[in-house]
Parts: structure tokens; C-alpha cells; sequence
């Protein structure tokens, strides 16, 4: 078997980094359905994965790409697919069944832009409100989003291991822009990658209770053949996994499986920070519109602006808090991203009227040029 | 069993016995194990089970011969044979 | 749990009470429904395959069979609508070893889950698929299925079914599934047979089963239960090896039932360890 993990420097595209963070962080599954722009991660994986004892599949569906990761993921290995925004429709109900039954795997959304057939090969960012609530029913899960092939190499990485931790699904929310793009990728010594693996149940099989759930509202997972018997249904379900058709059961599961998530925020939420010590003026941005962001707080400074940005590694769950704290003590935020407004929406709710909220926003095709933030921050500031 | 001629190993055949195990309250009365009873020994009984159905009743004790057909076409779990102590040769 | 008890089990328990979620009996299915009788007799043919329990898993998707999951003292899986095969082709190809039997009904398999039916059978993704054909969504209240006979009445066809049914076996071979049965609930140890056939057999294995739904559908085409295992007795023929162009249903004319396929070819699971993993012992 060839190494899992390609130690050295590499120049290579975003999707063949969010391929290799995967291949790193131990997904041995990948179910797939080609699409612009997420095929080369596809590619990729059949490519490498049976180098690596892995197996790859080329469904018929996106919906059969996502059913398949979820069926993987019980027989105890690391699954994940990869789409971009017609695929990601496909996915939405399945994606609610991972939640419901607490599947970890990774979906990776090299967004394009839409509606519809959009602009299939160009970039967009308006699949951020479909990742937070595009499948049915409420509930949490998390949603990352990385600026660069590093990146995806990272957050994916750091994907399957918050997946693995919380039992949740969790979104790569890349773009056409970051997917497609080459940059040097630094992959590190395998033993220096940090790989989280989901809780196994020890103890007595008879007594065993599918979500019973540990202090930090994850309960452990055993795979398929363990002996445990375990029954996962999308059902509204009770703790020991069999359907329970009551208000209360509801309630219950409910509270849990958005607990795990909304109860553990510190540790889930990543964001960045540039040039934010002395800031008045706060440009919000995640994905490749951070580099957006970079250039005009650059060129913002040089004009004598007091500008800072706030990259948001984790997009959902949204930093709430953070937002709320930045607000009472700034002048106001600009949002900067590739749709025309959802993101923003968000920054507006938690700035509560503390600080302005503005948007510099697109309707998509293409990154947005800094001179439109600094404008912005010229006439609104 | 009526024969119209008898089979040359009829002394050594052995038809088995079998006893009918009825699990009242698992019964929603399809009646199907009582229709298709190939020695219609099973009937409906008065009694309601707690869902309120009438689970089936044996009717003529010791002629089961335990071919468990009651068993495999009960959806419901409900009803199955077991051997009983074989019959006396003569 | 994990063992394969071959003693018959002592009274009053049901001797295949160890494959069932007992807790959880009485099951959903309505009385004169015949999944119940479809589902002991799969459970039956696991058991006589005398293999570990838990080398078994069984998918499902949603409707009134698809509850079946539920009731398997398995490790099983009730998933989305018409999703069960891809699912369970996951756990196949990451599991090559299991036992993955999706059990589900009509609409499930053959409307919404169709296209995930077809390219599994393409496949030969070795899993073994038992459908409860009873004719129409019997949970959602009785709708025209992929399935109704051509002027069968349902809740969205009041005036009759214009269209055809699909011919199951058929649409299995063609597809190129490698084992493909019929059977009633009516011929239950036949069933059985069938499905423990389908279980040994590596591949693609497609069973259908005809069975009663007497609430949703009998009660609006004047059929009781009974009425409906009087047709499966006296309007079914059995000829193994039937072509399965011969196998439409049409209780007027015969229903052909049997086992229709049973040829040896490679699977997918297969495929993939010989072109992938030439030297895996390395």
C-alpha cells in the first residue's frame, strides 16, 4: 500500500487538497456523482483511495452518492462525497437523515452559482443558507469554509475530525474559485495531523442504548456486525434508537442532537482575526472572498481607515457571540460575500443594531474586486 | 388419513403430532392460519385478546401434525407448533 | 445475539423470537396485511442459513415493508424514501463480507427508489432485495403505485388505473440482476427457500412478493384477505425458469410465479477487490 499521507510540498488545485485533508484524516469511503466544479475531488479519490485500501464508488445520483456515504459511515470507516450546488439540492434530504440518525461524514460543496443550472463553471457563494437549512425540520450541524488549497487541505482535515467528535454531518463550503485554483499545499508528517476518530461503546452489548449520550451530548457509535444490534431510523427516536411517535421523544432528541452542537460552540467555531486590534470598521468574510477582504483592509489602512477582518472559518454555527461583542465596540461591519445577502443577514441580526451592518455583495461569476469594499467603506463610513 | 389404497410403507411411516402454541395478545385475526390449516383444527374463539380481536382456538386437540403451516403464514408471530410426544405404533 | 441457535425454542416463545425486537411487537402492519408473513419468512431463511447473526445487516426505506427494519433484531437501518439500495450499497462496498438484505415494498423500490433499483442490478451489487408488492402505498392510505393493475381503483385513480403496472422480473433481468423469484405470501416455505436461496446466492438477488394489502387496496378493488390468498392459491402458476417477458400480472390470465433467474456472474464488490487490490496480501 502506498502512504496515505504525501508528506512534502505540492502544487496543486483546492479540490486535490480537499481530497488529499481527506485521504489524511482517514476517509476510506468515497461515493461519488460528477459535477462541476467538485469532479477533480472525485478524480482524485478514485485515483487514491485503493492505493490505500479505500474504496471509491460512482453512483447514479447525488442522492445515491450521499445515501451511500451514510451507509459506509455504519460499517466504521470515514465517508464523504463531494458536489456543487444542483447536487447539493439533491443531497438536502439525505443530509437530514444523517443529522437525524447522527451519521459522521463529509460533504464537500465546491459552490458555483445558481439558481438552477446558474453559471456552472464559474464561482458563487449562495449555498450558505442551504447549508444552514436546506433539509427539512430544524437542527444544527457545521458548516466550514475554507480560503485556499492549504485550506482545504486543512478544514477538510478538521471536517471529518469534528464530524468523528460531535457524530454530525459536516459541510466543506469551498467555491469554483478556491476549488479550481493552485497554489503550494504543505502537507505535514502524518504524525503531526491531528486525527480525531468517533467514540466506540464498551460494555455490555444487552444493555446497550444507541444515543445514550456522553456529557458532551455525543453518544457513542458502534459499526455494523459489533453485535449491538442497533436500529438507526430517521424517525423521530428514542435513546435506545427504535421510533417513538410522541412530543416528548421529540423534544428530547431534539434538545440533544442540536445541544451536542450549540453546547460545545467554543470549540467548534474557528474564525480569524486580521488586523482587528485597533478596528472600527470590521469586514466579515469567509471562503475565497477573504481574500477579497484582506486586500481592501490593506488598501483601506493606507487610506487611513481603521479597518480590521473577521474570517469565519466556521460558518455555521454562526459565531453569534462574537459578533455581538465585536458590535458594541465598533462602528460597523461590512459583509463581503459572492450572493446578495445571507450571510450578511446574519452579521446584521448579531450586530443588533450595536454597529451598522452593510453588505458588498455580487450576484456571482466572480470574485469581488476590493476597490467595491473600499468604496463601500468610503461611502458608508 | 383416508387412503383409497394403502401405501406399501405405511408401517413405517410415522406422522408426527404436533401442539399448537397460540400467543393470544400478538393476534390481530386475519384468520389466515385458519383458513389454510390443512387439518382445519383451528377456529376463532369468543374470547376478545387486549387489542380486542378473537385470537384462533384449537379444535380438535392431538390432530395437529405439526407442518407449521400456521407458523410461517401468521404475519404476526402469533402462532407456531411444536412436536409432541410421537404417536403410538401399532 | 450472535449466534445461530439451531434448537427450537421452548414455549410460549415464538421460535423466532431471537430475531425479533420483541418489545416491539404488535407490529404496524394492518390485520390480513401480508408483509408480516413476508418478513418471518426472511427471518426464517436467515436463521437457516445457519451464519452469525450479526454477519447480517437489513435496509429499508420508508413505507408500511420498509417498517420491517424496525422490527429485526438486527443491526438494520430505516432510511429515506426510496434510498435503501444505494445505502445498502454503501455498507456493501465498505463491507464486502455482509449480508445486506433491503427489504422494502413497490413504491418505495420501483417509483422513487427506481433508478437506484435498476443500477444496482446493473451492478450485480450482491445484496439481496425482497419487495413487498402489495399493489399500492398502502401507508400513506392507498395511491396508484408503479404496480396498480391497469384499472385497479385507488384513492388518486377513483375512476380506475389508465396506466400499466411494471412487469418486476422483467425490469430485474433486463437490468441485469442474476436472481430473480416471485412468490406469494401463500407459498410461504417456497418464500423461505427463495430468500435463503437469495441470500447464498453472490449477486444481485430480486424477490418479489405478492402480498395483500386489504385495507388500502383490497377494500376498494371488493377484495377481502381471504378473497386475495384465494387468488394467489387458484390464479398463480409455477414455472421456474419462465421467461420473465411471461410474468406481467394479470390474475385473469395467471400470475406466473417461481424462480425465474439464477446465473452466476461477477459483482461489483468483486470487480472492484481484482482491479484494485491486485496484491492486497502485501
Amino acid at each position: 500500500m502506498k502512504p496515505a499521507v504525501l508528506t512534502g510540498e505540492h502544487y496543486i488545485t483546492g479540490d486535490v487538497a480537499c481530497a488529499e485533508g481527506a485521504i489524511a484524516a482517514g476517509c476510506k469511503f468515497f461515493g461519488a456523482y460528477p459535477i462541476t466544479p467538485a469532479t477533480e475531488i472525485a478524480e482524485h479519490m478514485a485515483a487514491r483511495l485503493p492505493d490505500i485500501g479505500g474504496t471509491f464508488i460512482q453512483m447514479e445520483d447525488e442522492i445515491a452518492a450521499i445515501a451511500s456515504i451514510l451507509g459506509a459511515a455504519w460499517t466504521g470507516v470515514k465517508s464523504m462525497t463531494a458536489t456543487s450546488g444542483p447536487g447539493f439540492s439533491l443531497m438536502m434530504e439525505n443530509l437530514g437523515l444523517g443529522v437525524c440518525t447522527e451519521t459522521p461524514c463529509v460533504i464537500v460543496n465546491v459552490q458555483r452559482t445558481g439558481p438552477s443550472t446558474g453559471l456552472p463553471t464559474q464561482t458563487g457563494q449562495g449555498d450558505m443558507m442551504q447549508a444552514r437549512w436546506g433539509s427539512h425540520g430544524d437542527y444544527e450541524l457545521i458548516a466550514l469554509a475554507p480560503s485556499s488549497p492549504q485550506d482545504c487541505f486543512y478544514q477538510t482535515i478538521r471536517a471529518f475530525n469534528l464530524s468523528e467528535k460531535y457524530r454530525v454531518p459536516v459541510l466543506v463550503m469551498a467555491d469554483e474559485i478556491v476549488g479550481h485554483m493552485s497554489e503550494k499545499v504543505v502537507i505535514p508528517e502524518a504524525k503531526k495531523i491531528q486525527v480525531v476518530d468517533r467514540p466506540k461503546p464498551s460494555g455490555r452489548k444487552d444493555r446497550f442504548h444507541l444515543y445514550e449520550a456522553g456529557p458532551n451530548g455525543v453518544a457513542p457509535m458502534p459499526a455494523i456486525g459489533d453485535g449491538y444490534n442497533v436500529h438507526v431510523t430517521g424517525l423521530t427516536h428514542d435513546e435506545r434508537g427504535y421510533p417513538a411517535m410522541t412530543v416528548e421523544a421529540q423534544e428530547e432528541m431534539m434538545t440533544r442532537i442540536k445541544g451536542k452542537i450549540r453546547n460545545n460552540l467554543d470549540d467548534i467555531i474557528e474564525t480569524e482575526s486580521y488586523k482587528m486590534e485597533d478596528a472600527d470598521i470590521v469586514v466579515v468574510s469567509y471562503g475565497v472572498s477573504v481574500r477579497t477582504g484582506l486586500s481592501a483592509v490593506d488598501q483601506a489602512r493606507a487610506k487611513g481607515y481603521k479597518v480590521g477582518l473577521l474570517r469565519l472559518i466556521t460558518v455555521w454555527p454562526f459565531p453569534e457571540e462574537m459578533i455581538r461583542e465585536i458590535a458594541k465596540k465598533v462602528k460597523g461591519f461590512i459583509t463581503v460575500e459572492i450572493n446578495l445577502g445571507q450571510v450578511h443577514y446574519e452579521v446584521e441580526r448579531c450586530a443588533g443594531g450595536d454597529a451598522k451592518a452593510v453588505l458588498v455583495g455580487s450576484a456571482g461569476g466572480k470574485i469581488i474586486h476590493p476597490e467595491k469594499v473600499l468604496a463601500c467603506i468610503q461611502e458608508e463610513f | 388419513m383416508a387412503f383409497w389404497r394403502v401405501p406399501l410403507d405405511t408401517q413405517e411411516i410415522q406422522v408426527t403430532l404436533g401442539t399448537v402454541c397460540i400467543i393470544d395478545d400478538r393476534c390481530k385475526g386475519c384468520g389466515y392460519c385458519i383458513e389454510f390449516c390443512p387439518k382445519d383444527i383451528l377456529q376463532f374463539s369468543e374470547k376478545f385478546n387486549r387489542k380486542g380481536y378473537h385470537p384462533p382456538i384449537v379444535t380438535k386437540e392431538g390432530e395437529c401434525v405439526n407442518c407449521h403451516y400456521c407458523e410461517i403464514i401468521c404475519p404476526e408471530f402469533a402462532i407456531f407448533s411444536v412436536e409432541s410426544e410421537p404417536a403410538e405404533t401399532k | 445475539m450472535t449466534t445461530n441457535p439451531k434448537k427450537l425454542a421452548k414455549p410460549p416463545e415464538h421460535p423466532l423470537d431471537d430475531l425479533i425486537r420483541t418489545e416491539r411487537i404488535p407490529h404496524i402492519w394492518c390485520p390480513g396485511c401480508g408483509i408480516g408473513t413476508v418478513f418471518s419468512s426472511c427471518l426464517s431463511a436467515i436463521k437457516a442459513t445457519e451464519l452469525p447473526y450479526n454477519q447480517f445487516t437489513m435496509v429499508s426505506g420508508i413505507g408500511c415493508s420498509a417498517r420491517g427494519a424496525g422490527y429485526i433484531k438486527l443491526d438494520s437501518f430505516h432510511t429515506t424514501h426510496g434510498r435503501a439500495i444505494p445505502f445498502a450499497s454503501g455498507i456493501k462496498m465498505a463491507r464486502p463480507d455482509l449480508k445486506v438484505i433491503v427489504f422494502s415494498g413497490d413504491g418505495d423500490l420501483f417509483a422513487i427508489g427506481g433508478n437506484h433499483f435498476i443500477h444496482a442490478a446493473r451492478r450485480n451489487m450482491d445484496m439481496t432485495v425482497i419487495c413487498v408488492n402489495n399493489l399500492t402505498y398502502g401507508m400513506t392510505g392507498g395511491q396508484v403505485a408503479a404496480t396498480t393493475p391497469n384499472m385497479a381503483k385507488s384513492t388518486t385513480t377513483p375512476l380506475g388505473n389508465p396506466d400499466s403496472p411494471f412487469n418486476l422480473p422483467l425490469l430485474a433481468y433486463a437490468a441485469g440482476a442474476s436472481y430473480v423469484a416471485r412468490w406469494t405470501i401463500l407459498q410461504t416455505r417456497d418464500l423461505t427457500t427463495a430468500i435463503n436461496e437469495a441470500i447464498n446466492h453472490k449477486g444481485f438477488s430480486f424477490i418479489e412478493v405478492l402480498s395483500p394489502c386489504p385495507i388500502n387496496y383490497g377494500r376498494r378493488n371488493k377484495e377481502k384477505p381471504i378473497d386475495t390468498m384465494k387468488l394467489y392459491q387458484d390464479h398463480t402458476i409455477i414455472k421456474h425458469g419462465a421467461n420473465p417477458a411471461e410474468a406481467d400480472i394479470d390474475f385473469g390470465k395467471g400470475v406466473v410465479i417461481g424462480k425465474f433467474i439464477h446465473i452466476d456472474k461477477s459483482t461489483c464488490d468483486d470487480r472492484y477487490t481484482e482491479m484494485h487490490r491486485p496484491c492486497i496480501d502485501d
